[in-house]
């Protein structure tokens, strides 16, 4: 009995069809030359894309995120990468009891941390700005960085660092030159997924942004919200080809259901 | 080596981080709910439980929490019916594009979960792809209301946890032994006897561990609700997030945030519960 069978591989495929049709329909409709979301479009256009364009809202909110997306990436590296050092290289007391501490975010449903965000925020002045969603969004990344380059650099064969200590390096020149090149791989997928975190983040955005600060996740669910036209689906289209070239690389690199999954 | 003692210095960073950013915060909300609100609205500093007894003596939290636990429980049934079925495909499967399937079948976790809802609009909306393809056939007149109401959440809901439930199941896989089924099928045993006496058997943890993350997926879900439901649908969630920022009712958003989230955890551990009990 080799291979899935053929009852079986057909009923996945069907499975296939409605796990992708959302995405489908959304490319065609950006496509669409109607005025209202009319599925299959009575013609076809570019017009949401020009409107896109010249959608001024849109484009402010999709810079903003861009820009919290990557300071979120740096310090979430900055910050991730050391601690995931100590604790996949470190023998000491407590590890296993910090390893849940700081992997606890990535289990409490975002809609509690944006609450919990949103209480602590509020009087300091922190909601709708920039550093703002740079730490509300670093709640889930930093966690998910530890947990990622934990395994990552768990998983590097410790030989070749023992050969470079053998040869007289001292443990930060073989962290600087052995173990760091090795796990470069690793480092750059998981900048990747940490950038679409942030830039995906809609729940926890949603509870701290307001209009001076608003991120594109937020401006799109206000805009389906309030309006049906076909211009979110052309925006859509844009972040899936977006989406899809993070995903090649990360496929590339290190696997993606790997890099997701645990 | 001196460098390996100061090893655990590098988790000082992320350590303060966390513990400003995230302990401090979650500390903060449990405080919240002991507040009170006051006549005009405004929020009383105190320690007092008043805020928990109206909310428990609200019959719209009664009927928030009812309608949670209904669709959780609809939309994972849904989806695990669907993700049980593509995880075996994936985890038997040979062909030489397994990987790519794989990262297909996880593809909808990556896109934005704005970008999905929308999608649903399009297909089940009035003049979307299901009533329009109906319509066409001469099945229907008018078209069916698909979304903006329960049915549209509940679809949407249970597309956007497959991912995470599919990825479950993969894992538990892992411990299923292939050599059992072909014994089975050897000794005279159907397909479908196998899969019944056997296949299925020894994945029923895994199937519990699925469900459990389904269920507190689609409890804590905000987006789907929000914009399947058209204001419509009123679960835990949505109404967390309407107390917190239309009304400004911290308060009895930290209370109900509480609840949930004791509810969230008491599913967590039957659901590992279950899943020790099948594994012996």
């Amino acid at each position: 009995m080799t291979g899935a069978g053929r009852v079986l591989s057909s009923f996945a495929a069907l499975v296939y069809a409605m796990i992708l049709s959302p995405i489908v329909v959304v490319v065609m409709l950006s496509f669409s030359a109607d005025n209202f979301i009319v599925f299959p479009p009575s013609g076809y256009s570019l017009r949401w894309f020009q409107q896109l364009v010249g959608n001024g809202p849109l484009l402010a909110a999709l810079w903003l995120s861009v820009q919290v997306a990557a300071v979120v990436t740096l310090l979430s590296l900055a910050v991730g990468v050391p601690a995931a050092l100590a604790l996949a290289k470190g023998r000491f007391a407590g590890k296993a009891a910090l390893t849940s501490f700081f992997l606890a975010p990535l289990l409490l449903p975002t809609l509690i941390t944006g609450l919990a965000l949103l209480l602590f925020f509020s009087p300091l002045k922190l909601t709708a700005t920039l550093p703002g969603l740079v730490l509300g969004h670093m709640t889930v990344t930093v966690p998910f960085v530890i947990r990622m380059m934990t395994t990552a650099l768990a998983n590097l064969p410790d030989d070749i660092e023992a050969a470079a200590a053998t040869l007289g390096a001292t443990p930060w020149r073989v962290v600087r030159r052995v173990t760091l090149p090795l796990a470069t791989p690793g480092l750059i997928a998981c900048a990747c997924l940490s950038f679409l975190l942030s830039f995906d983040e809609t729940v926890i955005s949603l509870f701290i942004a307001g209009p001076r600060a608003s991120t594109l996740p937020v401006e799109m669910v206000r805009y389906v919200e309030g309006r049906t036209d076909p211009l979110i689906a052309a925006l859509s289209v844009v972040l899936i080809v977006a989406t899809l070239a993070v995903v090649l690389v990360v496929e590339r690199l290190v696997g993606v259901a790997r890099a997701v999954g645990k | 080596m001196t460098a390996s003692r100061r090893l655990p210095l590098l988790l000082i960073p992320a350590t303060l981080f966390l513990l400003v950013v995230y302990v401090w915060p979650s500390l903060g909300l449990f405080r919240n709910a002991f507040n009170e609100v006051g006549p005009t609205g405004a929020m009383v500093e105190a320690w007092s439980l008043e805020t928990w007894r109206v909310t428990f003596h609200d019959s719209f939290t009664f009927e928030l929490t009812l309608n949670s636990l209904w669709l959780s429980a609809v939309s994972t049934l849904i989806a695990l019916c669907l993700a049980y079925p593509v995880s075996l495909f994936l985890f038997r499967t040979d062909s030489r594009f397994r990987g790519l399937l794989a990262v297909v079948a996880i593809l909808p976790m990556l896109v934005s979960g704005v970008v999905r809802v929308f999608g649903w609009l399009a297909i089940l909306g009035d003049r979307g792809l299901v009533n329009t393809t109906l319509q066409s056939l001469g099945l229907i007149s008018a078209p069916l209301k698909l979304v903006f109401n329960w049915t549209g959440v509940t679809i949407g809901l249970a597309e956007s946890i497959m991912p995470y439930m599919i990825l479950a199941l993969l894992a538990g896989f892992g411990r299923l032994d292939r050599t059992l089924e072909e014994a089975a099928r050897s000794l005279g045993a159907s397909p479908f006897r196998t899969f019944r006496r056997v296949t299925l058997p020894l994945s029923l943890p895994a199937i519990a561990l699925a469900a459990g993350l389904g269920f507190v997926l689609s409890m804590s879900a905000y987006i789907t609700p929000k914009l399947l439901g058209g204001g419509r649908v009123f679960v835990l969630a949505t109404e967390i997030f309407e107390q917190a920022t239309t009304n400004t009712n911290w308060p009895v958003a930290a209370v109900l945030a509480i609840y949930t989230l004791v509810l969230l955890l008491a599913l967590l551990v039957v659901s590992n519960l279950v899943a020790r009990r099948l594994q012996r």
